[in-house]
């Protein structure tokens, strides 16, 4: 998930304040196509993912982009509009009570030497890996990836050479709003799935970032493994729920040690 | 007198009078606005004034407001001796910020993030201070309501609203004489153009601090209202990032660097949010989230067709 915010902030550099938002939206869809069609949440990746690109791509076209321009405080108020209004259809739609899907792989898990992995947790971390990759390869291989990282690198550079930025910031966000689809989808597996879990992962998704550096991708992927096992460690030898606090105290040291992040490239 | 001054006055008149012919209910929705349009007030002077954006302001309320309630509570001393424990606890924490980030030279949304790091962290921090109450909350007495207390700042709410009058409008005239000031204009060029302010010998880190003390203190002193305003504290919400939001709302709605834009801003806000609950009661619709969805929508409308808010157009139409 915070690898899509990455590639948000990265190309488009309007930080998305509706991302946890987002993500509570994708869980929700992947336990109503369970609840319809059986559809198992890893297999409904593939239609919430395609209908997050165009939500995302027509967000970013219509919405977004003439904001590109204007202060952050302004971008900001617009996404916080944008997640009140998310956050509170879904709790108009579904109501405040949690919701979930029960697969039978859920309790299954495997041995790995002394360890105990679940399926469930093992097939979310591959589908994670599955899209990083897919997404990198993308932004490295690709003509239109080159072209967005040139959109990234040089705003008037890219328009001077005559690609169409705007469209190429709606792909963008289209494309951070497919990782996001499919983290819910994984997510919703492990988790059950409130309307206030939006906000919430906002801010994680914040801290995993920055941690990594803004707009680099294996710093999303670094900083998410960094505060995972942080997280996981203070929980178990302070309090389980004073971890957060590490979280953010790491955020606040990399802030002010290296606010471009682990792995972020000086600007 | 100029056209600007007159509004000025009958508006305030307006306010003073309003306990008139204003029941209860009414009494509270006005305290609340005018809760929002200082607090507002205070933050912008730190993004309206010096354009530093914080979006943690809701630390500066939380801690101003545990400072003073926790010393009535366990040592019942009045909210006259906590607030100045309040105000040097958050100028403190507020210049410990600014120094961190001012010097490390941080700036824009880093800096926004980096003030929601500290409110978040002491948000869990005050969850696991016994102390003062932990997240099970704090409770401050609550006195009869009929007398004015004043030494105790207890009473009815017609004495909160006062107050909070009177705090608005010295907030007010504060920021109005700060912004004619040496300081003022000083922010000014550092909020437009930081390397020119400093290239024209402004030390834009000292007056950054002192935009970042200011507003501070201001929103410290809030804090110790709402303490003894709602008598009950909990880390969860006083700290909580949504908070800090509801803070900012009124000034960008209403227009952020403008001395009425967070005045205008909170009462439109809180006067749409108060009618939305009560056109919806008398429709009858009682679906939970329905009423913040209509909240962001117009939310949403201001922020794309009234990018500077309400008042800079408003001021023009007016000739004010």
């Amino acid at each position: 998930m915070a690898l899509g915010l990455s590639v948000i902030f990265g190309v488009v550099r309007v930080v998305n304040f509706a991302h946890g938002e987002m993500m509570t939206i994708a869980m929700y869809a992947a336990t109503v196509l369970f609840a319809a069609l059986h559809l198992d949440p890893f297999l409904a990746m593939v239609p919430v993912a395609a209908a997050f690109f165009v939500f995302g791509y027509l967000l970013q076209a219509a919405v977004i982009n003439p904001f590109i321009t204007r202060p952050e405080h302004s971008q900001f108020m617009l996404l916080v509009a944008i997640a009140i209004i998310l956050v509170n259809s879904m709790l108009m739609i579904f109501g405040p009570d949690a919701h979930n899907v029960q697969v039978d792989y859920q309790l299954e898990s495997y041995e790995i030497g002394p360890l105990l992995v679940d399926k469930a947790r093992l097939m979310a971390a591959g589908a994670a890996v599955v899209a990083a990759s897919g997404l990198f390869a993308f932004f490295r291989y690709s003509l239109t990836g080159k072209a967005i990282r040139a959109c990234a690198d040089n705003y008037l550079g890219a328009k001077v050479v005559g690609l169409n930025v705007k469209h190429l910031y709606a792909l963008t966000f289209g494309l951070g709003a497919v990782c996001v689809a499919i983290a819910g989808c994984a997510m919703v597996v492990l988790v059950d799935v409130t309307p206030p879990l939006g906000p919430a992962y906002t801010l994680l998704a914040f801290v995993i970032v920055i941690v990594g550096g803004l707009g680099s991708m294996g710093g999303a992927l670094l900083g998410g493994v960094l505060i995972g096992v942080s997280e996981a460690l203070a929980g178990l030898f302070i309090e389980p729920s004073a971890k957060s606090m590490f979280s953010f105290g790491l955020l606040i040291l990399v802030l002010l040690l290296r606010p471009q992040g682990l792995l972020g490239r000086r600007t | 007198m100029n056209r600007r001054s007159i509004a000025l006055a009958i508006l305030a008149a307006l306010l003073i009078a309003l306990p008139a012919f204003a029941g209860n209910y009414a009494l509270s929705v006005a305290t609340l606005i005018l809760y929002f349009a200082y607090t507002g007030q205070a933050w912008n002077v730190m993004m309206g004034f010096a354009g530093q954006l914080s979006l943690g302001h809701a630390l500066y309320v939380g801690v101003g407001a545990y400072a003073a309630g926790a010393l009535f509570y366990h040592l019942g001393i009045g909210p006259w001796a906590g607030l100045w424990l309040a105000i040097a606890l958050c100028v403190a924490l507020g210049l410990v910020i600014g120094f961190l980030a001012f010097r490390f030279s941080i700036s824009g949304v880093y800096f926004a993030l980096l003030t929601i790091a500290f409110a978040e962290f002491t948000r869990i921090g005050f969850d696991h201070l016994d102390f003062t109450g932990g997240p099970g909350g704090m409770f401050l007495r609550v006195a009869q309501r009929d007398a004015w207390d004043l030494a105790n700042f207890r009473g009815p709410p017609l004495m909160y609203y006062y107050a909070m009058l009177a705090l608005t409008i010295g907030a007010f005239a504060l920021c109005a004489s700060l912004l004619k000031s040496r300081a003022g204009y000083y922010w000014q060029a550092i909020r437009e153009n930081e390397e020119a302010a400093q290239a024209l010998g402004i030390n834009s880190f000292r007056w950054k601090m002192l935009a970042v003390a200011i507003s501070s203190a201001m929103t410290a002193v809030s804090g110790v209202f709402f303490a003894f305003y709602y008598n009950n504290l909990f880390p969860e919400q006083i700290f909580h990032i949504s908070r800090s939001i509801e803070i900012i709302l009124g000034p960008v709605i209403g227009g952020v660097g403008t001395l009425f834009g967070p005045i205008l801003g909170a009462g439109v806000l809180t006067l749409l949010s108060e009618g939305i609950t009560e056109s919806l009661a008398a429709l009858g619709w009682e679906i939970p989230g329905i009423k913040q969805v209509f909240y962001g929508v117009v939310l949403f409308a201001v922020v794309i067709f009234l990018p500077h808010g309400i008042w800079p157009p408003l001021a023009k139409r007016l000739k004010l």
